[in-house]
């Protein structure tokens, strides 16, 4: 337990516990509605907020968040109104918010390649106090709107016109769920790094559909996956010298392999034990759910 | 216009008109349905039979005209759990598993709204989910359902609400025959328990029996308004010839498959 005795360790493992709990909260809806890659798409556009707030001398964190709550909203914009070019649009959006990032970092005196591979894949040591307290605030907004408001962005995000005329304020829980999106790669930033954020949105829970039959179960599952690979990156990082953001992707990744070889014994086992109506000749349409993620946004 | 003393119509559409890019969908469509009436929307592909339940609901904009439900104009319309809405799906799953329980119980968030669900709101998905016969499989994954099973969910998400109005859009496509009778007991009951409903449909099929009225469009505009057609099957309505007016724009499904 030597690793916890270092005030940077114990500021970058809050960090790397709340990363492991709201990447995959928000990230489950964003897979739900096949929108795996949104968080990517943030990330790139956070890198902008990061050089302004560099240029400008303010908090990157902060101004990371500002910028990726507006570029998601924009990007929500995009997909209501802008149906037939929108992926050009969002093309636009996030190759501008990278290259904006990069320049403006080197505009500013304050920030360096260095500084600019810290945001790009994650850093230990750089977790500040400043941005523990920022963190911890932005992940129990995430957390009380992704635990709070489950069932109705399980409606929307499973059949959006449905919850239309469920009579649910659709817009404005697609608006919450994009600028939720938004605060968790700004809260995931300083661990994973920028590039890396959307896999932790993605891949626990990919690794947890692969066991589960449930939404609850899924959601539970991703959420103990990604603390559990967070944790494990972010201490391996600081004995082995490795990139956090690397290293909890890749154990992640292990992870959905694992699960993933599990997943057909236990299915074979589960069906021995169930012998659903054995006299009957039940005949199940596989795969019903499409597999390939629409990379529409 | 209905007599005053008469109540009003559930869906009381006039003249309503919609685009679908810049090509008319709908042309002056006029559809009433009554009290406890269940009333078909027949026609051909591209007829506008889909656009026409849609803008019923809201989900596409009319371009002229007036649709009130209820007796509300449907700008105004907010009671949405007295609308039980089955939209034109192959699945019930996304891209995250869900049991049959998770998916039903969404219906019931027209009357929940944002606060949590009570005992009363349990016992009414889980009646639901008895109607359409898939109790025993509650907790089951939705992947793992046959089409016809996917639409019987489709089908107990929206009674789960418990609604005055059904709306259904062809809630037999790529339905087995097994499923397609379960779907037409259960819609039995509900017609029998005085739920309207109003249902577009391919063909009558087994649910024939059931229908009171049925309303043909062609075109974007009402061919047919009255009892429905003897002959069973689309081949044989007013509304259907194999001139196909759109066969450029769209392919043509004989219905021979669904």
């Amino acid at each position: 337990m030597e690793f916890l005795s270092p005030p940077f360790m114990q500021r970058a493992l809050i960090a790397a516990v709340l990363v492991g709990i709201t990447a995959p909260a928000i990230g489950i809806y964003l897979v739900q509605r096949r929108q795996a890659l949104m968080g990517d798409g943030i990330g790139h556009i956070a890198m902008t907020g990061v050089g302004l707030g560099f240029l400008m001398s303010a908090n990157p964190v902060w101004m990371a968040t500002l910028v990726a709550v507006a570029g998601s909203v924009v990007m929500e914009l995009i997909r209501w109104y802008g149906r037939t070019r929108g992926d050009i649009a969002l093309a636009m959006l996030f190759y501008g918010g990278m290259a904006g990032g990069v320049m403006l970092i080197n505009l500013s005196d304050t920030g360096s390649n260095a500084n600019l591979t810290s945001y790009l894949f994650g850093s230990l040591s750089t977790v500040s106090e400043e941005d523990v307290t920022t963190i911890v605030v932005l992940a129990a907004l995430v957390i009380l709107v992704t635990v709070g408001l489950r069932r109705q962005l399980f409606a929307v995000s499973q059949d959006e016109e449905f919850a239309r005329v469920t009579g649910l304020p659709v817009r404005v829980l697609n608006l919450l769920v994009a600028v939720t999106a938004a605060v968790t790669v700004t809260v995931a930033m300083r661990v994973v790094g920028l590039l890396l954020v959307s896999a932790l949105m993605v891949v626990p829970v990919a690794a947890a559909q692969q066991i589960a039959k449930s939404f609850k179960v899924t959601f539970v599952l991703s959420v103990v996956i990604g603390t559990a690979v967070t944790l494990a990156g972010t201490v391996t990082s600081y004995y082995q010298d490795v990139p956090p953001g690397a290293t909890i992707v890749l154990l992640a990744i292990a992870a959905f392999v694992a699960l993933t070889a599990l997943a057909a014994p236990l299915a074979r086992r589960r069906a021995r034990v169930q012998q659903p109506d054995p006299a009957e000749c039940t005949l199940e349409v596989p795969g019903a759910r499409p597999g390939a993620d629409d990379v529409r946004v | 216009m209905p007599e005053p003393a008469t109540p009003e119509p559930v869906i009381s559409m006039r003249a309503g008109t919609a685009t679908l890019g810049a090509r008319p969908v709908l042309r002056g469509v006029d559809l009433t349905v009554h009290r406890g009436e269940v009333v078909a929307l027949l026609g051909a592909n591209g007829s506008g039979k889909s656009t026409a339940v849609r803008s019923v609901i809201g989900q596409v904009p009319l371009t002229g005209g007036t649709v009130e439900l209820f007796g509300t104009p449907l700008r105004r319309f907010r009671r949405w759990a007295r609308v039980g809405y089955v939209p034109q799906r192959t699945t019930a799953a996304g891209g995250v598993p869900a049991t049959i329980r998770e998916v039903v119980s969404s219906g019931r968030l027209s009357r929940t709204g944002l606060r949590p669900p009570g005992k009363a709101d349990r016992a009414a998905v889980d009646r639901a989910i008895a109607l359409v016969g898939l109790a025993d499989r509650a907790g089951d994954s939705v992947d793992a359902l046959s089409g016809g099973q996917h639409q019987r969910v489709l089908i107990a998400r929206a009674l789960a609400a418990e609604p005055e109005l059904l709306i259904m859009d062809e809630p037999m496509a790529g339905v087995d025959l097994a499923s397609q009778e379960i779907l037409a007991s259960t819609l039995r009951e509900q017609v029998a328990a005085g739920t309207t409903v109003l249902l577009v449909l391919h063909e009558l099929g087994p649910l024939e029996p059931l229908i009171d009225r049925a309303v043909v469009l062609r075109d974007g505009c009402v061919m047919h308004d009255g009892p429905p057609p003897e002959a069973v099957g689309q081949h044989a309505l007013p509304g259907h010839d194999h001139v196909h007016p759109h066969a450029a724009m769209e392919p043509v499904r004989t219905g021979l498959l669904t």
